[in-house]
């Protein structure tokens, strides 16, 4: 088996009438921290919600462990251990966060059947959903929502976690709590794609790095690289970031 | 919901529209029979509606052909009301029982098994396009009717009152007909069974979750279709027992009856709030019991009232009672 979890040949999507991604490639691979870094429009949020199944490819395929998944339904993907976590974070306000985790836990039918070991973990990860465990998900602060987002993508073992920019929008300190967590994330093995703008966070956790522009992946390869590479960085910082 | 955040706001409209009506109808007897009047119409309302509002909640889907699915329970029901007449002629509230509770049965089986049909080949085609569904349930309903006036026939049919279900019970002055209260029970029971399945049960969970992002929930591994499904076929069956009990109601059926309540249907869900159960419930009383006070108090506004209540509502609060973080 290749040692890419996940990978993209000569994606295309449209969108209507929008010809949205034009030939993307990309390759995930097991147990890394991929980091997709782009302008905003870049195609970023369109890559993984076409290797969701949200948006349909138009030509090109997608294999997750070397099986085709480019025309498979949403749940089918989800069910192969894709946990996807959007750039809104999907929270469902109106549940409370106890609701949402166990709506995320397809193996168990209440709360008190999920592994208690791995709420342990999550909660040592995110105190904020122990602390606010029965409450309204729609009350957290974007922060905790955020924390939640990740908690609920992580409640059952999976093998690729998709995460569409988690620091947007969140306060410096929420930043570094959350970098914490996707490095102990990395540690416990899963795999992790993860869309971000904010060049500080993703130097700190990523493994491998894309690069996107007008639809395409314009750069690939290794975090470090590109991180100590400061006329690298420059052509792709005035481009992309 | 966390039991402090609950919105007890809209939940006062009831008592509160009952209250402020007291002084203008004078007598608390005569108060009384329309209040218990209102809230078993709007109870029955509730039932029909609570269907409506999760299919519009979860799929984002206009059905204006729900009311085929009322005039259809209604006339199962005749038909197997009409062959029980040993049990409906009975005195015996027990006897009348055995005989309702089948025709519910039996009414809501065959909604639910042409729900699924109406689904399978009317709606499923035009996800996604209001307009287009609007259109084609509006014909759904027609073709309904149409068949319905094949096997039954055109002509107004009675459903009378099984014999041990007539009559009035005595409260000092106020008289409540006995069909009334029962109507009352089985809507807080239907309420009850869809409040407990909707916050007790994971499948309940995820008919709420749905209705708030339907991708989402796809997202984390459920086939929301199946769901979707699922709600119109019992959403259906509920339209079919609210079809049985607003023919008993009106102690009559015509095959344009689900034409007719599908108005105050999708007035009840615009109060309540398009895919909230409470919301629905709350909106049915109002609705109910606004019909029985201006109906004894301005008669020639009856038909206005609700139309004026909704306005209200949608001035206070412009998404319904309870509107859905979506």
């Amino acid at each position: 088996m290749s040692d890419n979890l996940l990978a993209l040949e000569g994606v295309h999507t449209h969108i209507g009438a929008y010809h949205i991604l034009h030939g993307v490639d990309l390759q995930v691979p097991r147990g890394q921290l991929t980091m997709l870094l782009g302008r905003n429009g870049a195609g970023k949020t369109t890559t993984l919600r076409t290797i969701m199944g949200l948006w349909k490819a138009s030509r090109g395929r997608i294999t997750l462990n070397g099986q085709d998944i480019t025309a498979a339904p949403t749940p089918q993907i989800a069910g192969r251990g894709v946990a996807y976590v959007p750039e809104n974070m999907g929270i469902f306000a109106d549940l409370t966060v106890r609701e949402n985790m166990l709506l995320a836990a397809r193996s168990a039918r209440t709360a008190a059947q999920i592994d208690e070991q791995r709420l342990k973990w999550i909660f040592s990860l995110f105190p904020a959903v122990e602390k606010f465990w029965n409450h309204p998900a729609g009350k957290l602060s974007g922060g905790q929502k955020q924390m939640l987002a990740v908690s609920r993508a992580i409640v059952e073992p999976r093998e690729l976690l998709i995460i569409d920019e988690p620091s947007k929008g969140l306060a410096p300190a929420i930043i570094n709590n959350m970098i914490e967590a996707f490095g102990e994330l990395k540690r416990s093995g899963v795999t992790i794609l993860l869309v971000e703008q904010n060049f500080n966070f993703a130097k700190r956790l990523g493994d491998t790095v894309a690069v996107m522009d007008n639809g395409q992946v314009v750069h690939a390869g290794g975090m470090k690289e590109l991180a100590e590479n400061e006329e690298l960085q420059h052509s792709l910082l005035g481009l992309a970031i | 919901m966390n039991k402090l955040d609950l919105d007890w706001k809209p939940l006062a409209l009831v008592p509160l529209l009952a209250l402020l009506v007291l002084p203008f109808i004078g007598s608390p007897s005569t108060w009384l029979t329309l209040t218990v009047a209102g809230l078993a119409m709007g109870m029955i309302i509730f039932i029909i509606a609570s269907g409506l509002t999760l299919v519009f909640g979860l799929m984002d889907v206009l059905n204006f052909g729900h009311g085929v699915f009322i005039a259809l329970g209604a006339f199962v029901a005749t038909s197997v009301l009409g062959s029980m007449a040993d049990y409906t002629g009975s005195a015996s509230l027990l006897q009348n029982l055995l005989a309702v509770l089948p025709a519910m049965v039996i009414a809501m089986l065959v909604a639910a098994g042409v729900g699924l049909a109406f689904e399978r080949f009317i709606v499923r085609p035009v996800y996604g396009n209001h307009l287009k569904q609007i259109l084609i349930t509006m014909g759904g309903m027609i073709i309904g009717e149409e068949l319905i006036k094949v096997i039954w026939g055109p002509l107004q049919i009675p459903l009378p009152l099984p014999e041990g279900m007539r009559g009035a019970l005595l409260f000092g002055d106020a008289a409540i007909e006995k069909y009334r209260l029962i109507a009352v029970v089985v809507g807080v029971l239907v309420f009850g069974l869809l409040l407990w399945t909707l916050t007790r049960t994971k499948l309940g969970l995820l008919i709420r979750a749905g209705v708030q992002d339907r991708e989402m929930v796809e997202s984390l591994g459920y086939r929301i279709h199946v769901l979707f499904i699922g709600v119109f076929v019992a959403g259906s069956a509920l339209a079919g027992l609210g079809g049985v009990m607003w023919g008993l109601y009106q102690q009559s059926v015509i095959p344009q009856m689900g034409a007719q309540v599908n108005v105050l249907i999708f007035i009840v869900l615009i109060i309540g709030g398009l895919g909230s159960t409470t919301g629905a419930l709350i909106g049915a009383l109002l609705v109910g019991l606004m019909a029985n006070y201006t109906g004894f108090l301005v008669p020639k506004a009856a038909l206005f009232s609700n139309i004026a209540l909704m306005m209200a509502i949608l001035l206070w609060r412009p998404q319904g009672v309870y509107a859905l973080s979506k």
